[in-house]
Parts: structure tokens; sequence; C-alpha cells
């Protein structure tokens, strides 16, 4: 695979500005800005919700107004207006195609841009990846849907499952991640408008990567996706998820809310590639990303979450594990880069409550520019957890003497039975490497791809082959032009 | 091929080179010798392009082109390649990778298409045979975890991948053992031709018996201050670098 995504870098990419940065001009559904228990009330029934869902959203609602915003990660930004976001958008020919030729010329023309086109999808990578393509908040394309059917896979719009599968919804949304879990999380449960479901069901391997591309395309409406994965007994899944968005000046938040569940000797592989607009030059615009992923693993299940992340203005964000089954395993990696004004704290949290359990974090940050990247990382075993392992690695690499990486591991054990090794490095890039590469012919911008793809390599093999290529190319894109 | 001409180097405010001239003709080798910190590392970094040093007189015209208005990379695309004393550890990268991006940069800059897989494949194939450098290691992360010998193979290996018109290699030769140094000298060998020349920096007239050059110089106080052929080399393994001092009023 290396050979692969090295190759490509050696070919793409010579754009320096955002890549992604363009507007699709279609017609869009908006809900009045400003958030009120009314708007909650326009949101479910504009989705045609069942009671329940608007009760859960009513007191979500409640138990976010006696929040505060978090203010301890290591990130400085002027707090969102929640009043002057606009809470529900929906494209206005929001019906579902019936097949690929229905979709709109100017829909397929954005995904194109991505790059990620299914008709190019299924051309170049030959594997099979089904799309549920989210388009601001209403899912507006979705495929294989008939052969995931077959195994009994659901892999759905949360809308969708939410009129379809209201019992496994109402079951298990809020299950890992609370209302009551932090603000964002609390907000995300009050207003969320769309976002994936997906079941396998006992004993099921789903065959295909399952794939999600989120997409902000309406200015100044806020998204808040809801995902929600469930692994049946015995099943595995491996699911991606990817985003980029369109360049625009004020800033947008996102706060979304992913909740995995892994059941007796399932595996769940969570992959993201996330870009969304970091913001200019000089820090102007830009995504707020406040994300709370986590997952809940039963007996001798598995739970990886692999990220790669190039964007957004700030991210706070924490992929993270209950390892509540004896012999679970959580892991997490993470390539995390900054750039610019960009700031980042992301980390993870493995909750060790079960015996045998097994935790691995590996982190490697790399910041340019002016940026800050800061790991933040808990591992937490409790008093039952005999036996439990962690192994953590931070890395830090920097790009500039004006950046800033910082490393926050937190660590709590109750039980004396516990190994918890951590490894932290911090690096700069060195001169006499990037002279080697040019004494070799490999000029400069190459070079700093070359040697960053190098140190990421751990974390880039872990996501699945297309993905890694995306991933390469991305990394490349965000730090062009960011050594001197 | 190359024409140095009264080459003056600083460093930090430190004159390193003082003068240094050396002519290079197609198809010759040319050896330097020199005692520790006299500047021959220096000199091949200044051939190479490293922007740290200040070169504050003299010329040098490379294949017709002023060498100095070329960045490292033009350099390297012109022709020129040098062989690391220290050779660098890029982790997570591979060999072949790392060789093949430098191949397709300079085919790129030629307007050339990239090599394809299996050009290139036989290429690595038939020079790793020419060092007899192990298959894992051209697919191993550039250097990183190479013993000393391994390094220094590997980098005679790059070498005959890029097929350089003019090739520096600095103190190649140290850190290999027997065999590998019968090996390496063989490499470069094979790889010399009439269009090609060799600027080979030692401390060992030992090298010189495998790789014969041409001419050997001494490099001391930052000037070529003593040319001769191979026997030069002998008589300095023998007597040391005082007589030349004395002769230089050093
Ligand atoms: N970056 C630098 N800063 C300060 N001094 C330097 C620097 N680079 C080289 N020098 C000095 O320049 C002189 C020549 O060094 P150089 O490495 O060229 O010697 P050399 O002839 O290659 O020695 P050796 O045989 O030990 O390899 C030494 O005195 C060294 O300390
Ligand atoms: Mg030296």
């Amino acid at each position: 695979m290396a050979n692969y995504t090295e190759d490509q870098l050696a070919q793409d990419l010579k754009n320096q500005e955002y890549k992604f940065g363009f507007t699709t001009d279609i017609k869009s559904d908006k809900a009045p800005k400003g958030l009120t228990e009314d708007i909650i009330k326009l949101i479910s029934s504009k989705k045609q919700e069942p009671e329940w869902l608007l009760q859960n959203r009513l007191k979500a609602f409640k138990i976010w107004k006696s929040m505060e915003n978090p203010n301890w990660a290591h990130v400085k930004f002027t707090e969102p207006k929640f009043q002057d976001i606009s809470y529900y958008a929906a494209p206005k020919q929001s019906k579902k195609y019936e097949s690929w030729e229905d979709v709109e010329p100017e829909m397929k023309e954005t995904m194109k841009k991505l790059g990620i086109s299914l008709e190019e999808q299924k051309r170049i990578t030959g594997t099979n990846v089904a799309v549920d393509f989210v388009m601001d908040s209403v899912s507006v394309a979705t495929s294989f849907q008939s052969k995931l059917k077959e195994l009994g896979i659901i892999f759905c719009s949360f809308s969708e499952a939410v009129k379809e599968h209201p019992n496994l919804v109402k079951r298990y949304m809020g299950s890992v991640v609370p209302p009551s879990d932090n603000f964002y999380a609390a907000l995300n449960s009050a207003v969320f408008t769309d976002g994936s479901f997906c079941y396998i069901p006992k004993g099921v391997k789903c065959p295909m990567e399952l794939s999600t591309y989120f997409r902000i395309n309406e200015g100044e409406t806020g998204q808040f996706e809801r995902t929600l994965v469930i692994a049946d007994e015995d099943s595995y899944v491996s699911y991606l998820e990817g985003c980029t968005a369109p360049q625009r000046d004020e800033n947008q938040l996102h706060a979304a809310v992913v909740e995995l569940i892994a059941m007796e000797n399932a595996e769940i592989k969570y992959s993201t590639v996330q870009n969304w607009y970091p913001g200019d030059k000089n820090g102007l615009g830009g995504i707020f990303n406040f994300v709370t992923k986590r997952g809940l693993c039963e007996k001798n299940s598995k739970i990886s979450w692999t990220q790669v992340e190039t964007g957004s203005a700030v991210t706070w964000k924490y992929p993270s594990c209950i390892l509540k089954g004896d012999n679970s395993i959580g892991e997490f990696y993470s390539v995390a880069v900054t750039n610019n004004f960009q700031q980042a704290d992301t980390g993870t949290k493995m909750i060790h409550l079960g015996k045998n359990t097994k935790s691995t974090i590996i982190s490697k940050g790399i910041s340019a520019g002016k940026s800050n990247n800061s790991y933040r990382g808990l591992v937490q075993i409790h008093k039952n957890a005999k036996n439990a392992r962690n192994f953590s690695q931070c890395d830090s690499l920097l790009m500039s003497d004006e950046c800033g990486a910082h490393t926050f591991p937190y660590i709590e054990c109750k039980n004396k039975n516990a190994k918890i090794e951590h490894e932290a490095t911090t690096s700069k890039i060195g001169e006499d490497q990037i002279f080697y590469c040019l004494q070799r012919g490999i000029t400069e911008e190459k070079a700093i791809s070359l040697i960053v793809n190098g140190y990421c390599k751990e974390i880039l093999n872990k996501l699945p082959m297309e993905f890694a290529v995306e991933a390469q190319k991305l990394l490349t894109i965000s730090l062009e032009g960011s050594v001197g | 091929m190359i024409e140095i001409k009264n080459l003056h180097a600083k460093i930090e405010g430190k004159e390193i080179l003082k003068g240094l001239s050396l002519n290079v003709n197609k198809g010759e080798i040319h050896a330097i010798m020199g005692p520790n910190g006299s500047g021959k590392s220096t000199f091949a970094s200044i051939l190479a392009g490293k922007e740290e040093y200040d070169v504050t007189n003299g010329s040098i015209v490379f294949c017709g082109e002023d060498l100095l208005e070329l960045s490292t990379e033009e350099r390297a695309w012109a022709g020129l390649f040098l062989a690391f004393q220290y050779p660098i550890e890029i982790p997570g990268v591979s060999n072949i990778n790392f060789l093949k991006t430098a191949i397709n940069e300079k085919r790129e800059k030629n307007g050339h298409e990239p090599i394809t897989a299996k050009d290139y494949m036989n290429l690595v194939r038939e020079k790793s045979k020419l060092v007899e450098l192990n298959a894992k290691l051209t697919s191993r992360s550039v250097n990183e975890g190479f013993s000393g010998g391994e390094k220094k193979r590997n980098e005679i290996f790059q070498m005959a991948m890029l097929n350089p018109k003019l090739s520096i290699l600095d103190e190649t030769d140290s850190g290999l053992d027997i065999d590998a140094l019968r090996i390496v000298a063989n490499g470069v060998n094979k790889l010399k031709n009439e269009n090609n020349a060799t600027i080979v920096i030692t401390h060992y007239q030992r090298l010189l018996d495998y790789i014969v050059p041409d001419f050997v110089h001494v490099l001391m106080d930052g000037r070529i201050v003593k040319s001769g052929d191979k026997d030069l080399a002998l008589k300095l393994e023998k007597n040391g670098y005082d007589w030349i001092k004395k002769e230089n009023d050093i």
C-alpha cells in the first residue's frame, strides 16, 4: 500500500488553495435563525418524528440551557452565536433518488470535485464502498442497499432509521453519549437533523466498507450530525467517515455525536478523514469542529478509531472507548495536522472497566505555521479491571518555530495489576533530511510530503486503501508551503 | 566536467575554504585526502549546494553552467551526486519510493513521463545487484536502522540508480569491512565510464588500491596544497601530513 500512496503524492497536487472550496447552488429550505423550543418542534415536525424523539430533544435542550461552553481545552476562539445559527436546512428537492441517473448534475458535480462520485469510487477502487451521501442535513443518495439488505445489514440515514427501525434507535441512541455528557452533546441531542445509522446483525461480517461523506453546504447552517453504529454479537464492520467543506468567511459550527456499540465478540473499525475548511492563511473563517465520539465494548469485542485530521479552525475531539466487557480491546490511531492559525485539541479516553481489557493509543501530531496542536488523553483503569493493559505513544512533529505542540496525558489507575506504558517524543523536521532529499533531486514540497507521510505511516496503514490515498493527499495539501 | 577556481567559503564567520582550485575532466577519478577538519566535507557540501555556507569568492563551472547559480535540486538534476559521510535516516519512507520520487522529479523537469513500474523494478534489481545490496534493504525505510556499512552501501546504490555525471564520495570507505569495501569499490568502478567523473574523499590509501585515481590531491588549510598521482597517497600513508605542512608553511 505504501508504494501506491507515495506514488500518488509524486503526481497530483499543485494547488495551494483549499482544494474543495466551492459551494453548490441548490435551493434550500431553511429554518429561521435561533434556537427555541419552537424551533426544535419545527425540526421534529418537518422530519415527521415520533413524540418520544421530540420529548428527548426538548429534554436535551433543557440540559443544554443549564450548561456552560467548556473552556478546559487548549484552544482559544470566540464562542459561536448560538442564536445566529439556522438549525435546519433541507435541499428543496428532498425526494429520494431511485437511481444514480436521477441525481441532479450539480450534485454530481459537487461529488466529482470531492473526488467521491460513485462511478469513480467503483472504477478506481474496484472495491465496494456503500456511500450514504449527506448533503447538508438530509441524505440524498444511497446505494448498495439491496446487497446490504440481503445480509440484514441496515445502513441508512438517521431519519430513515427513526421511521423504519424505531426500536433500535430508541434503545441505543444516547446510551453511550447521553445528552448530559457535555455541552455540545446536549446541543446535538436537541437539534440534530440527520446522520447515519448502521446495524450489523449477529454473526454477519459486513463485506464492504460502509462510507459516509459529510459536507457542509449551506452558509450559516449549523451541522449537527448523529451517527449510531450497532454491531451485534460476532459481527464485523468497517465504517468510513470523511468530510470536506466549502470555503467561506464566517465560522461554522459542527457538533456531531457518534455512538458505537460493539456487542460480544463484535468488531468495529471506524475511520475518519476530517478536512473541514480550516480558515485562510490569516486565521479568518474555518469550521469549529466539536465532536463527541464514543464506543461501548462488550465482552471480547473490539473498537478501533483511526483518524486523520487536517481541517477545521478549531477541533475538539476525543474518540473514546468504554471497555466494559472482559477481554475487550480499544484502539485509537490518530494523525492531527495543524497549520497557519488552526487549533486542535484531540485525543482519546480509554475507560477500562472489565478484566483483561487492552487499549492502544498512537497519536501523531504535526504542527506548522502559528498553529497549536494538543494531545489530551485519559487512561482510566477501574477497580475491577484486573490485568488491564494500556500502551500510549504520543509523537509531535514541529514544522516551524512559531507553532506549538502540547501533550496532556491523564492516568487514573485503581487496580494494582494494571500495566500502563506511555511514550512521548517531540521532534523538529530535520533540515538535514530536507537537504538529503534536495540533493537527490527531490523538491522541498515533495520532501516535506515524503517525510511527513513517512512519519504518519503507522497510522495511514490502518486506513482502508482508498482512504489512505485521500489522507496522504490531504496531509500534503495542508502542509504545503509550511517550512521556512 | 567541473572547474573550481579560487573558492572561498565561510560558515558562522569562520573561513573554511581559502582559495581552493580544482579541475576534473570527464572520465577521471580524483582522490582528495587531508587531515580531519581540513574542509573536505565542507567542500563537498558546497558543491551540493548547502545553504549554510557562504561562498565569498571564486567560481564553479559545472558542465558549462555556473553551479553557484543553481539550487540544490537543480544541481542534482544537472547530474551532481553526493554520497554523504553521514547518510540521513528518513523513517517511514522506503528506499525504493524515495528513489522513485527522485527519478520522477527529474523526469518531470525534463518533460518526461514518470518511469513505469516495470522499468523501475528492473532498474532496482539491476542496480542492487551491482552493489550486492540485500533486497530487504531496498524496501526498508531510508537508512533507518541500517548499520554503518549498510548506509554507505546504500549511498552507492542510490548513486547507481540516479546515474550522475559527477559523484562525490565523502568517506564512503570508512566503516566498511574488507569485503564491503571491495564490493563498493567494484560498484564504483562498474559505474565509471568516459562520460562521468568521480571525486573520492578518503583517509585511507587502501581504497585507492580498488578505485585507482588519476589524481590525488591534498586538501589542507582550505586549499589544495599538493597534487600528484596515486603514489602520493602511498607516501601520505607512510609519512603522514607533517612534511606537507612544512613544505607549505602551515
Ligand atoms: N556548521 C558548522 N559550523 C561551524 N563550523 C563548522 C561547520 N561545519 C564545518 N565546520 C568546521 O569546518 C571545518 C572543516 O570541517 P569538515 O567537516 O569540512 O572537515 P573534514 O575535512 O571533512 O574532516 P573529517 O576528515 O573529520 O571528515 C572544521 O573545523 C569544522 O568544525
Ligand atoms: Mg568529512
